[in-house]
């Protein structure tokens, strides 16, 4: 019963979607001006509706109803409650759902508090949601129904993933969906603003907050992901270059740019098309992602199945929405006007080349994920790894991160290094370059083995850290605006988690051992016991868990318990990883299997200052938390005023 | 004059120029690092006619050949043969075996020849039982398919 009202509620949403669509557009029209009352209500019902499905299809995970065959290809009885749930979205029918439910609610969600965007534009905006929507929709109820019935019931589910099973599971997906899905909303922005030719400070204005909420999801989604990714893998990797961890980086890259550019934009407006052009592109960064991910094109540890008329559907979705997008974007490009000018040496200028920088990264990136298409097609099958991202991507990464250190210290327009300003931008900032040479020597002349990239990057990062917080010399703490806080602690993150990179990849120690119970080894400044092997049993797995007793030069001894696991539905084993994290670094272990000869394998990996790139991460997002915050309270406190304005004078009887 | 203000229309065209070339040149050198850097895959039977060069980064992928699989005395060390019904490919790897990594399996492995051995850095294991690594579906279904006529 559930299953059928969730598909009829899907079927209702798209419904009014199409009116959506309809609406919107006709209200744009001097006869369709009637309706425009009509859209913001039906976007808000959209929504609902859409999230009555998806909650349907969460009750039918919980109670594990063996007639949907999505639950018995999925799920299982003896599951926790939690990967029950989780298990909803950890399919490629229920993630799919998950996309239209967050895109439905964002697309209410904008109709009900969007109050700065003049309504033409608004209207031409929840006509580009819908439009939008449309294309998932007809995906879920055509090519792929979570709420398929099985003609006989099966006795049993088929259980999940043991690698799903986490906690991982329960964020990440969601936290980078929201990222994905919010920029949808920026992609309708630049629509409507294209349709409407009002691209100016005031559509930047209202555009930024939702940036800079899908921005910080997605900043948080991947940092979540590479953490999970770290522990549940046993690989003692971070980051693998994967075409889906790609196709989660693009659409970041992207909304990077999209996020320093629209600042400029309000602020100052310049960058009107370009501004646009890159609301367009980040969103299709994220649909080129799904269609990557959903379609199997490219071998991948997160595709779920392989079939290739939905690949081809989602193509069919990239090509419609993206081209059209580029397709308006020609037309109308040329009736956006010039920008305000300004100055080579300004602060304008250091965005334009971070914007130009994420660009040719972005670049490098889709390349190297789409390399292993092309040359699939003259019969050659290669894979890109880190031996190409990394030095290509630097290569852009570097310069970016220099001038990073001295963007927000200019003025906007026109500024100079030499004369009055030289106390205040020209000296910090040599003494934060000269830092970043120490540092470079220093590391070159005690490590000399290590690579050019990460001494660079130990470097950079040792530099940029004091250049991120130089902004706050000077002002008055208490009163400096909560975005410049946000923008401090962001540049300040990516420091962190670049010195983090860095020495996590030059610094690292890796031991590989055979270990008998009572055997030690010297794993860097670490001595590692294993002290027992036991065997524990969890909810829905039995586990081999070994005792380790581990001891810092010179510190208290510490016990970590690593755990092969076996899973019985579905067959499966799970390497869980054991960490002990200190200030300056983590000891990562891994127990194997046991040799013939009783000797178990254990590998040890000592990662100084390795979480460093998650705390960066978590940093970087909470930049952009503190700089929403700041924008939004702005934007109450103007609202309020009004409102107290109108009041007064309505009781005055004005 | 240091920082003169141009006039609009050439800021623009500054703009797009400065732009153009940041894309051109990060294509150019995509290209130009791709052509040393990817690392090319490899099935059995492509190692035995055109075996690539010695310590080049490439990727074999095949099947695990049943019984070849031994453990070297240190006990991290294993010896085993990939093979994908043609030719096979004698395998050395240091290390923990992935998930899912059993004789029999499919697996694809990151290193290079050294001789006639391939040195593995890492393996990748069939990552679920919906997950095979694109390179080898056909491998696989024939392989199945024999199984399936083997058993019955």
């Amino acid at each position: 019963m559930i299953a059928e009202l969730g598909l009829a509620v899907l079927w209702m949403a798209a419904a009014l979607a199409v009116l959506q669509l309809v609406t919107g557009g006709l209200a744009l029209r001097p006869e369709g001006r009637a309706l425009a009352g009509l859209v913001r209500p039906v976007a808000v019902m959209q929504g609902v509706l859409v999230l009555a499905a998806f909650a349907a299809l969460v009750t039918l995970f919980v109670t594990t109803d063996l007639s949907v065959k999505l639950v018995v290809d999925n799920s299982h009885s003896a599951k926790p409650l939690i990967f029950k749930i989780a298990g909803t979205w950890g399919n490629h029918e229920g993630s799919m759902l998950m996309w239209v439910t967050i895109m439905a609610v964002a697309g209410a969600f904008v109709a009900v508090i969007e109050r700065r965007l003049d309504e033409p534009t608004l209207m031409a905006t929840l006509a580009g949601q819908a439009f939008i929507s449309l294309g998932f929709y007809a995906f879920l109820l055509f090519a792929s129904n979570p709420f398929a019935r099985l003609a006989q019931p099966a006795d049993e589910g088929q259980g999940l993933n043991p690698l799903l099973q986490d906690v991982g599971l329960a964020f990440h997906p969601p936290t980078l969906y929201v990222g994905y899905v919010g920029l949808s909303i920026a992609f309708s922005f630049a629509i409507g603003a294209l349709v409407t030719r009002n691209v100016g400070p005031a559509f930047a204005r209202a555009m930024r907050p939702w940036v800079l909420g899908a921005w910080i999801f997605l900043t948080l989604g991947i940092t979540a992901g590479s953490y999970w990714a770290y522990y549940t893998l046993g690989w003692g990797g971070w980051w693998f270059w994967d075409p889906v961890e790609n196709a989660s980086l693009m659409p970041w890259l992207a909304a990077t740019a999209l996020l320093h550019s629209v600042s400029v934009l309000s602020s100052r407006d310049a960058l009107r098309a370009w501004t646009v052009m890159l609301g367009v592109i980040a969103f299709s960064m994220s649909m080129v992602g799904t269609f990557l991910v959903r379609s199997g094109i490219l071998t991948s540890v997160h595709a779920f199945a392989v079939d290739p008329r939905r690949g081809a559907f989602i193509l069919a979705l990239l090509a419609i929405d993206i081209g059209g997008a580029l397709a308006l974007f020609t037309l109308r490009a040329g009736t956006v006007t010039e920008g305000k000018r300004f100055a080579f040496v300004s602060r304008e200028g250091a965005l334009v080349f971070n914007n130009v920088m994420l660009s040719g990264i972005l670049g490098i990136v889709l390349i190297g994920t789409l390399y292993p298409l092309v040359t699939e097609a003259y019969g050659v099958k290669v894979s890109v790894g880190a031996p190409y991202f990394n030095p290509a991507s630097a290569m852009f990464a570097f310069p970016m991160f220099a001038v990073m250190a001295v963007g927000p210290l200019l003025r906007w327009r026109q500024d100079r290094l030499t004369g009055d300003r030289t106390r205040r931008v020209s000296w910090p900032v040599l003494v934060c370059a000269v830092i970043a040479v120490a540092v470079f020597a220093g590391v070159e002349i005690v490590a000399s083995g290590i690579g050019l990239l990460p001494a660079l990057g130990l470097a950079l990062a040792s530099g940029l850290f004091p250049a991120a917080l130089l902004p706050l010399v000077g002002r008055n703490l208490r009163r400096t605006p909560l975005p410049v806080w946000g923008m401090v602690i962001a540049h300040a993150g990516i420091a962190v988690s670049l010195f983090g990179m860095s020495s996590e990849s030059a610094f690292s120690v890796e031991r590989l051992a055979a270990m008998a119970v009572g055997e030690t080894r010297e794993v860097g400044p670490w001595r590692v016991q294993l002290a027992g092997i036991m065997p524990v049993a969890g909810p829905n797995w039995t586990a081999l868990e070994a005792s380790v007793s581990t001891r810092y030069a010179g510190g208290m001894p510490a016990l970590l318990s690593p755990r092969a696991e076996t899973f019985s539905n579905p067959p499966g084993t799970r390497n869980e990883s054991a960490l002990e994290t200190r200030w300056n670094g983590q000891l990562y272990v891994v127990l194997g299997e046991a040799a013939a000869d009783g000797r178990w394998q254990m590998r040890f990996w000592w990662k100084p200052f390795a979480p460093l790139i998650w705390l960066g991460g978590v940093l970087v997002g909470l930049g952009g938390l503190l700089a929403l915050a700041g924008r939004v309270l702005a934007d109450l406190k103007r609202w309020v005023a009004r409102d107290k304005i109108a009041w007064r004078r309505m009781r005055q009887g004005r | 004059m240091t920082a003169a203000i141009l006039k609009p229309k050439h800021q623009r065209l500054v703009l797009v120029c400065v732009a153009l070339v940041a894309l051109i040149g990060a294509a150019l050198l995509a290209v130009y690092a791709l052509r040393g850097q990817a690392s090319y895959f490899y099935i059995p039977s492509e190692m035995a006619t055109r075996p690539p060069e010695q310590g080049k980064g490439v990727r074999l992928g095949g099947m695990v050949e049943k019984g070849s699989l031994k453990t070297m005395p240190d006990g991290v060390t294993i010896h085993f043969t990939v093979t994908d019904g043609k030719a096979e490919v004698p395998v050395r790897f240091t290390g923990i075996t992935p998930d899912l990594f059993v004789e029999g399996s499919g697996v694809v492995a990151d290193g290079r020849m050294e001789g006639t051995t391939f040195v593995a850095d890492t393996l990748l294991a069939k990552h679920d039982e919906k997950y095979v690594p694109r390179e080898m579906k056909d491998m696989v279904s024939t392989r199945s398919r024999q199984a399936v006529a083997k058993t019955r």
